[in-house]
């Protein structure tokens, strides 16, 4: 034991690449989450932080594999995959996997997202062999047993069909197919009752075989656990990890609206639900912070923004009202949501477009500029606030290349932005006039002029 | 000011992890009007959230004007002649802050979450709010559509949602948990600027109210800050209203048809709350059956028998008086829900003449005693622990409710599944689709 371990501090240390601190400035306080970042021998990317005020320990793995990388026929794969990993082991059947995990009081999960699979596990220091034990077997040695395949599929298609009682999601479906047309992330994680239909055992196993590699991972651990601790944990779950060759990754065109369409669904509602906008940016688009300050202002600041002011708090007309710009890897989408009593669907779409427009044609005041400014920067304390939460913002500033010093390139960024640029940004990315108007209601009684 | 004491906070050290916790000391103080502080510094991250929570919530609404706790709430964000309309929530976002608040049968919270060294900055507004709002006739009206728009979207155009609220009426006839917190629609427009008024002053006072710090603070520096702002007049406090469910006796059943895509039904058997000394029981009996996907009602309903998507329990005792404890399943496409109902009180019955396995119960206790350590985690989640306690009557309950859960065994779990779910006690409802119902 003692020796395998020497051999594993000695690799670590080889290529133990780069240490880093995330500082967080504020005023005079420097807040730091100090991380170590690891590239093992087999190519996982190891990013640690210890922390030893509560006897819990937070792993975040990301496999680089996601919805971006299944044909279209076979859409719901990545997710597919995700969902089978905790239903069978070559050692463990599903209920053996989640008795053992109920016990500790832990969670594992995995889930497909647009851009990558997630695994999550939080587990009490004292389970933590337990744990990485669970989780290394779904990671590794997921078994994909026929029945269990069948018994998801089923699941995962009732599901879909029960959600199609949320309007939000009715409209939320349409609007990412017109906005991203034949790109992934035009379809749902999911996927379509034919399309998971299609879904072979073949493909799942093909997927897992040439996706969830560990030079395609991230490994992201924090909490109640010391490097050398991590070290043997390592060895012993993930030390057969073999790596291997990876697909090449070609980013996909989206060929989204790029003309005014409005898209009408009838339902038995009592409240029209709005959504529009128009394709966005991807994550590594340099102008990604000056849109955030942007959307801030506009409608990504809660009560502080203006749609708020104006859709909520001045005209009555809604309890939520917001935009975002979702920015995934290769892509992204502008979108503005709000839910109002049919009669009043006009009214809404009405403002929010005029609020869009103003913030295209004018210039915003100095005061919302530094008060944007000022949360975006300030509030980053709260994004790193628990040991959760401090190990996904490590995995995910990995994988978007992010670099070490994120930190502080990230207040700079922020801090850089001019009344000019939010000016430039919204001509440049809102434009709701050519792009997709969503709108699911009892249509008689919204009688929509647009 | 008067009367304040601090205690040190022992039970985590104690029972739960020896050695490896360590343990927040809780400081507890109280003013001359009745307001009471606890503080508990959290040093781990610079944050810290400031919480007011005061003691009023939907059970003590006057007959007529089901919502008002939770217009009110939303009223608070209207702000008084000092600070006008949302000038907290924008002092706190400018300062990398975020503030919100909520309201249940019990009572209603208000806070704030900053980075810690500007944690003193709400304290301010919120003792100006306890006792300045401003109600005007416009803001009232324009808050009260912003209300409805809340109500449609989480209740009218929800089956489900609306499933459980005609459920929750149903089990109630006398005491006032059959009304939704967020009020029905009829009663919410009727509140007017002079009814919220009332309200208002007659609640929303020092002695009703318990401030709640956790975070990276200095207990002695926030205790000056609330001191000089909170010493306010304690106010004509109304007595609380009580009012005693009387037993069922007999099964009640609804039906609800609407627009949906799946039957979906909801059991509710009337329980008692913490600290009765069943809650216990009930809390470990709500994980055998669904504390995850090893426990008795997937693994029954969606796992084995595939007539479910999903099926599951849920027990709080976490409620001034009794309340409820509920099953959920949503149909699978193509399944009776009937057939669910049935494999429901099959699974009931199972557990009423048999005690579960020992693991079983370890497991729930398990599972309790980890969420209680994860949740410490989070300077907010910690801070709504405390608070809940507190309105529950002491945040030293916590200490009790570990040890009440350490002590149930599987007796105990089968002798309170024969005591309360039975079919005289139980409320049934099922949501039927009256639209393409069951097709694929």
């Amino acid at each position: 034991m003692k020796n395998t371990k020497l051999k594993f501090i000695k690799s670590f240390i080889l290529f133990c690449i780069l240490q880093f601190a995330i500082c967080i400035l504020y005023g005079t306080d420097v807040y730091a989450v100090n991380a170590n970042r690891t590239v093992l021998p087999n190519g996982l990317t190891v990013l640690h932080s210890e922390n030893h005020n509560l006897p819990i320990v937070m792993v975040t793995l990301i496999v680089k594999a996601g919805q971006v990388n299944e044909p279209a026929e076979k859409a719901g794969l990545a997710n597919l995959t995700a969902e089978l990993l905790s239903e069978g082991t070559k050692t463990r059947t599903s209920k053996v996997i989640s008795e053992e995990t109920d016990f500790i009081g832990a969670s594992l999960d995995a889930s497909a997202g647009s851009d990558y699979t997630t695994i999550t596990l939080s587990v009490l220091k004292k389970d933590v062999n337990k744990g990485f034990d669970l989780c290394s077997d779904i990671l590794l040695d997921p078994s994909f047993p026929a029945e269990e395949i069948d018994r998801k599929k089923d699941i995962i298609k009732g599901s879909l069909k029960l959600r199609e009682e949320e309007p939000s999601f009715l409209a939320e479906r349409a609007f990412r197919k017109e906005i991203f047309g034949e790109h992934p992330y035009g379809r749902l994680v999911e996927g379509s009752v034919e399309t998971i239909d299609a879904i072979q055992r073949d493909d799942l196993i093909r997927f897992h075989k040439y996706y969830f590699l560990p030079n395609n991972s991230i490994l992201s651990v924090v909490g109640d656990l010391t490097q050398e601790e991590l070290i043997v944990l390592l060895e012993k779950y993930l030390g057969g990890w073999k790596p291997g060759e990876l697909l090449p990754r070609v980013a996909k065109k989206s060929e989204g609206s790029k003309t005014r369409k409005v898209i009408k669904i009838e339902k038995d509602l009592t409240q029209a639900n709005i959504m529009l906008g128009n394709p966005g940016i991807g994550r590594d688009n340099p102008d990604y912070y000056a849109v955030t300050v942007m959307n801030y202002i506009l409608g990504g600041g809660g009560f502080s923004s203006r749609l708020m002011q104006t859709v909520r708090e001045k005209m009555g007309l809604a309890y939520d009202v917001h935009s975002f710009f979702a920015a995934y890897k290769e892509t992204g989408s502008f979108q503005a949501g709000v839910q109002t009593k049919n009669e009043s669907a006009n009214a809404a779409i009405d403002e929010i477009l005029k609020q869009i427009e103003k913030m295209k044609k004018e210039e915003v005041s100095e005061q919302e500029l530094s008060e944007a400014k000022a949360y975006l920067t300030g509030s980053f304390p709260r994004r790193l606030d628990t040991n959760r939460k401090i190990s996904d913002f490590l995995a995910s500033i990995e994988f978007y290349n992010l670099g070490l010093n994120y930190d502080r390139k990230y207040i700079e960024y922020i801090n850089s932005v001019t009344k000019e640029d939010v000016l430039r940004v919204a001509g440049k990315y809102l434009d709701p006039e050519n792009g997709v108007l969503v709108v699911v209601a009892d249509q008689k009684k919204a009688q929509l002029k647009y | 000011m008067k009367n304040s004491y601090a205690r040190a906070f022992l039970f985590l050290l104690i029972f739960l992890l020896p050695g490896s916790l360590s343990a927040s000391e809780v400081k507890e103080y109280k003013l001359g009007n009745g307001l009471k502080v606890i503080i508990v510094e959290e040093h781990k991250a610079p944050v810290a959230t400031f919480q007011v929570w005061y003691r009023v919530g939907a059970k003590d609404e006057p007959a007529g004007k089901s919502g008002i706790s939770h217009l009110l709430e939303h009223m608070m964000f209207k702000g008084t002649p000092k600070y006008g309309p949302s000038v907290l929530s924008k002092i706190v976002q400018k300062n990398g802050g975020t503030d919100n608040a909520h309201t249940t049968k019990d009572y209603t919270a208000y806070f704030e979450i900053l980075p810690s060294d500007r944690i003193t900055l709400p304290i301010e507004l919120e003792a100006d709010r306890m006792r300045n709002l401003t109600l005007g006739p416009d803001e009232t009206v324009s808050e009260r559509r912003v209300v409805m728009e809340e109500r449609r979207l989480r209740y009218e155009d929800d089956p489900q949602n609306s499933l459980f609220e005609e459920v929750v009426a149903a089990a109630y006839k006398a005491h006032p948990y059959q009304r939704p917190v967020i009020g029905w629609m009829s009663e919410i427009k009727s509140i007017d600027k002079e009814d919220l008024t009332s309200y208002y002053k007659t609640r929303y006072s020092p002695e009703n109210a318990v401030i709640i710090v956790v975070g990276d603070v200095n207990a002695d520096d926030m205790m000056k800050h609330i001191k000089s702002h909170f010493e306010i007049p304690s106010g004509g406090m109304k007595k609380s209203i009580t009012s005693d469910e009387p037993e069922q006796k007999g099964e009640r059943r609804i039906t609800l048809r609407r627009e949906a895509e799946l039957p979906f039904i909801i059991i509710a058997y009337h329980t008692p709350s913490f600290p009765h000394e069943d809650s216990y029981a009930l809390d470990v009996l709500n994980l055998v059956l669904s504390g995850g996907k090893s426990t008795r009602l997937y693994q029954s309903l969606v796992y084995e028998k595939k007539i479910a998507l999903g099926a599951s329990a849920d027990y709080s005792g976490f409620n001034k008086d009794p309340f409820l404890f509920f099953f959920f399943a949503t149909a699978a496409p193509g399944k009776e829900v009937k057939d669910v109902e049935d494999a429901l009180y099959s699974e009931i019955e199972k557990i009423k003449t048999e005690p579960p396995a020992e693991r079983e119960i370890l497991k729930a206790k398990n599972q309790i005693e980890a969420a209680f350590i994860m949740e410490q985690d989070s300077i907010y989640m910690q801070a709504m622990k405390y608070g809940l306690f507190e309105m529950l009557g002491d945040w030293r309950l916590i200490d009790k409710y570990l040890e009440g859960i350490r002590k149930v065994t599987p007796e105990d779990v089968m002798r309170v599944a024969k005591k309360y779910l039975t079919e005289d006690n139980r409320t049934a409802g099922i949501l039927i689709p009256t639209k393409g119902q069951n097709s694929k």
